[in-house]
């Protein structure tokens, strides 16, 4: 039977823990409501920006730049976005079993190369001496701006100088707070969306020319699919640390009632043993 | 002025305007070009530079730093890698950011790559510049 001393003393350490989990819970709660309003914000100019290409490359053969072009998949990349920091539930593992599908179900018939945002994906690759193309860690506070301009030069790079013939990114979609859901979608060839949806080609007058916008157009689309891949998995991260701490402290909670109704256990048996001894000792002198 | 455009501007991190305007001046890439009602459906390349509209007799200045346009239908959509109001541009910053261009500039040769990158720097700022000189949209 653990002693009054030690239980109080546990408590207290527990009361310690939730506190901080309770304080991470909203310090997530807050950057879940900027990051979730920072995809929402990025969603029109994608939406545009996807038009556009659906309309640009109607107009085109496939072959007419070379990263619509499709070739025969060899080699494929694989860029996995995960978090810097833990304690966000299974928001890293989650990711990390994706992309470990991915790996097995195209690893046996070509090579798969990573590229991965994150030390939490970074560390877990590198302990199983999996081979990393290319790392990014301590991203979390950089403009997502950049990072998405920088990782889409890198992965249309690969492209250009064939070491990928298809590239894809691992990302986790943002559902809601409670659910987010790692996703792979195809980043390089650009699909251009446009294959069934004929009939509503307008006239255009275009400037300078349908190749040149279209060349200028595709890194650009690349990025952002990029970017707004950043802006879901941040909100995911956020989200996911939320959920995690707010069951942590529940979890707290539930573990300090338990101690105490314990201690107050131990007290009272430890009143009633004192008692005992008294009476019993006015009994004896009798 | 019965008769007005609709103009979007989009930037990567948020929907900047969407209101009816009564003309629109940008900077494409075969040079400025003004967008009235009316207008013959288009699409371009935007260059680095100045895009003004007009809006109740006022004309309000944006700096922006290249994207798409594209007009359909009475509406006009600008999609801008950044776009800032005159009274939005931070002055010491885009001061500094040209100090700094200017500085690459002339330590790197013209065949580098970098040179390229820091003469669109330096671009973006004086736009920012000239642009911040302009009144503010209020």
């Amino acid at each position: 039977m653990a002693t009054l001393k030690v239980i109080r003393k546990r408590i207290g350490s527990i009361r310690n823990t939730q506190q901080i989990t309770k304080a991470m819970k909203m310090v997530s709660a807050a950057k879940l409501r900027r990051a979730q309003e920072a995809v929402l914000q990025a969603r029109p100019y994608a939406e545009k920006m996807a038009a556009l290409l659906k309309n640009l490359s109607a107009r085109v053969s496939a072959e007419a730049h070379p990263l619509l072009m499709g070739r025969e998949e060899k080699k494929a990349h694989l860029l996995l976005l995960t978090a810097d920091r833990g304690l966000c539930g299974g928001y890293n593992a989650n990711l990390i079993r994706a992309a470990e599908g991915f790996l097995r179900s195209q690893g046996a018939e070509k090579e798969v190369h990573l590229t991965i945002v994150g030390r939490k994906g970074v560390d877990y690759f590198r302990r199983r001496q999996v081979e990393i193309a290319d790392r990014y860690i301590n991203v979390t506070n950089r403009p997502p701006e950049e990072l998405a301009c920088e990782l889409a030069e890198k992965m249309i790079g690969r492209f250009r100088q064939e070491e990928a013939d298809g590239v894809y990114i691992l990302y986790s979609r943002f559902r809601s707070a409670l659910s987010q859901v790692p996703t792979i979608e195809k980043l390089i060839p650009v699909a251009t969306g446009g294959e069934e949806g004929e009939g509503e080609i307008t006239e255009y007058l275009f400037e300078p020319g349908v190749e040149a916008l279209l060349s200028s157009l595709l890194p650009k689309v690349v990025e952002v699919v990029i970017y707004r891949a950043l802006l879901e998995a941040s909100a995911s991260e956020h989200g996911a640390r939320m959920t995690a701490m707010d069951s942590a402290t529940t979890n707290a909670a539930e573990m300090i009632s338990s101690l105490t109704l314990q201690m107050n256990r131990a007290r009272q048996a430890s009143i009633t043993r004192e008692l005992l001894e008294i009476v019993s000792t006015a009994e004896a002198l009798k | 002025m019965a008769e007005k455009i609709r103009l979007k501007l989009v930037t990567p991190s948020r929907l900047l305007l969407d209101e009816e305007v009564d003309e629109v001046t940008a900077p494409g890439a075969l040079g400025e070009f003004g967008v009235l009602p009316k207008h013959i459906s288009f699409l371009t390349l935007l260059e680095v530079g100045e895009m003004s509209y007009k809006q109740g007799g006022e004309r309000h200045h944006l700096a922006l730093s290249g994207g798409y346009a594209e007009v359909l239908d009475e509406v006009m959509t600008v999609l801008a890698g950044a776009a800032e109001y005159s009274d939005e541009i931070d002055i010491e910053r885009a001061r500094a950011a040209r100090e700094r261009a200017e500085k690459r500039m002339a330590e790197l040769s013209q065949e580098d790559k970098e040179f390229a990158a820091a003469e669109a720097a330096l671009r973006r700022a004086l736009v920012r510049l000239q642009v911040a000189g302009k009144e503010a949209r209020k």
